[in-house]
């Protein structure tokens, strides 16, 4: 008799902790995001892969090499590296790059391309609007028409850069 | 001025004047007409105003916004949902009993609809009143559970029978404890009819007169009316995980809205008669005293029908947040909550009542 009492008892205030924590979710402030109304006012967290970008400086210069390091590491044929000889003043010849196209409608996002690469080229953006209306807009070019590659600094330079 | 009781009298009055005394058989008829129209129009917008308010409430326990997108806060979201489901096809089931599977679902709207009728809305406002209105209620509410049963066999189908059987098993049981928390109001107030019960509560609440045995018979009632919703907890008929939608797996359409109306339109009844008879339904809160004059006359001032439908969705409020709040039940832990635990409280609430009644008041 007195376990059952004590069982009811137990019992009911279980029941009403659970209450007290669905009450207080309740009236927390509601996590939804109205997408369409908040537009462009949405920031998202910085981790967030949204959409592959190669950065260029105020020169239209970017840091890629050409050296392809990214396409052979991503795992399904997402990046396609064109390069293309050109020919320096001192009559060397050069591989620089082209053509960095992107196909965002195979990409799986799991950035094994900015992890491996050796200059830092590219890097995530938090931009989550993908939407087009053709497959074949999918695929982007990450470099700039005209844009080329910055010019290394002085390897003591870039020792300290790297020692900051 | 804000009663509904003067637009009674007045259409009352004006039909009398404007037929001669002779046929005042055509008053009554045209009253009639009148007043199941109003009843019917009623329970239609009730339950498009608690598929509304539930959506929202889940949505705002589960750290949602819910429906936002028709009319204003998504107000109009329930009567968009209504002209779907009006618009859909009723599908027509090979192998299943054809009348009874169409005759199931009125059963159960007539069930609710015959409760719904005999309840006092505001002062004056009620469709019959009868000197055993609680056993009418009672009896007729358990009418449901024929067209459930009838669903279940009808359509042929092992998910729906189990469901249809286990409703059977938790309704049957359930309705003992509900029956008897409302006969231990029925001893304190001293009578079946729910005018005189809600008249006996003009002064104090039945739930404050008796406070210890009306408090224990108010939550035995809330937990065995809310298991007879076939909601929250107690969804077992129902089941998504286990049984698809349980004994309405068959219905499509209009037929399905039956069971979705009747489904809602519970949840309010058994809030409304919660009510009715541990709140004072349409009486205003009044306090005891000689201090509380004012108070009094304040409380008086506020209509009966928002006393009314203000306690009721008070207590739909807290049906909806257990619904969302615990997890179901198995079915062997749903009979023995009955059996084991509020069979005997309420048989012993019963005899608390008795002597409360006899000794302390």
């Amino acid at each position: 008799m007195i376990n059952y009492i004590k069982d009811l008892v137990s019992g009911i205030w279980a029941l009403l902790q659970g209450m007290y924590i669905t009450m207080l979710n309740f009236c927390r402030p509601k996590i939804t995001e109205q997408y369409p109304e908040n537009r462009g006012k949405k920031v998202m967290f910085e981790r967030f892969r949204g959409e592959l970008v190669m950065e260029h400086n105020e020169n239209n210069e970017h840091k890629c090499s050409g050296c392809g390091i990214c396409q052979m590491n991503c795992p399904n044929n997402t990046i396609k590296i064109i390069t293309k000889q050109v020919t320096l003043e001192d009559g060397k010849t050069k591989k620089v790059l082209d053509q960095y196209l992107y196909d965002i409608g195979s990409c799986t996002f799991c950035s094994l391309c900015t992890q491996s690469c050796p200059q830092k080229a590219i890097s995530w953006t938090t931009n989550f609007e993908h939407a087009v209306f053709t497959r074949s807009k999918l695929v982007k070019q990450l470099n700039k028409p005209g844009s080329k590659v910055a010019e290394k600094k002085a390897p003591a330079a870039a020792k300290a850069e790297g020692a900051n | 001025m804000l009663e509904l009781i003067g637009i009674r009298d007045w259409i009352h009055n004006s039909l009398t004047e404007l037929i001669s005394e002779d046929c005042s058989w055509v008053v009554s008829l045209i009253e009639y007409v009148l007043i199941g129209v109003a009843f019917l129009a009623v329970y239609a917008v009730l339950a498009l105003i608690l598929i509304y308010v539930e959506r929202k409430v889940c949505a705002f326990f589960q750290c949602r916004l819910g429906p936002n997108r028709v009319g204003p806060w998504g107000l109009m979201q329930s009567i968009a949902d209504m002209f779907k489901i009006l618009l859909k096809e009723i599908i027509r089931i090979n192998n299943t009993d054809q009348f009874l599977f169409k005759v199931a679902p009125f059963i159960v709207l007539v069930g609710s609809f015959c409760t719904f009728g005999a309840l006092h809305f505001a002062k004056g406002i009620h469709g019959v009143d009868f000197n055993v209105g609680i056993f009418y209620i009672l009896a007729i509410s358990s009418l449901g559970v024929v067209g459930i049963l009838l669903a279940g066999w009808a359509s042929n189908n092992k998910y729906t029978l189990i469901g249809a059987m286990r409703c059977g098993a938790q309704l049957v049981s359930y309705e003992l404890s509900a029956g008897l928390s409302l006969l231990t109001m029925v001893m304190l107030a001293g009578s079946m009819q729910l005018s005189e019960i809600i008249n006996v509560q003009e002064k104090s609440w039945l739930l404050f007169q008796a406070p210890i045995p009306a408090l224990i018979a108010f939550v035995i009632y809330l937990i065995a009316g809310h298991a007879e919703t076939n909601r929250g907890p107690f969804d077992l008929p129902e089941a998504e995980s286990e049984l698809t939608a349980g004994y309405h797996t068959e219905y499509s359409g209009i037929q399905f809205g039956f069971f979705y109306l009747a489904e809602y339109l519970n949840m309010f009844i058994i809030a409304a008669i919660a009510a009715t008879v541990f709140l004072g339904g349409w009486q205003p809160l009044q306090i005891n005293a000689e201090w509380a004059e004012d108070f009094n006359n304040v409380m008086n001032y506020i209509p009966t029908w928002l006393w009314f439908f203000g306690k009721t969705f008070a207590l739909v409020f807290l049906s909806l947040w257990v619904r969302w709040t615990f997890p179901r039940l198995r079915i062997d832990q749903l009979l023995k909550l009955e059996w084991k635990i509020l069979m005997p409280i309420s048989l012993f609430n019963m005899l608390l009542m008795a002597v409360w009644i006899i000794w302390i008041k």
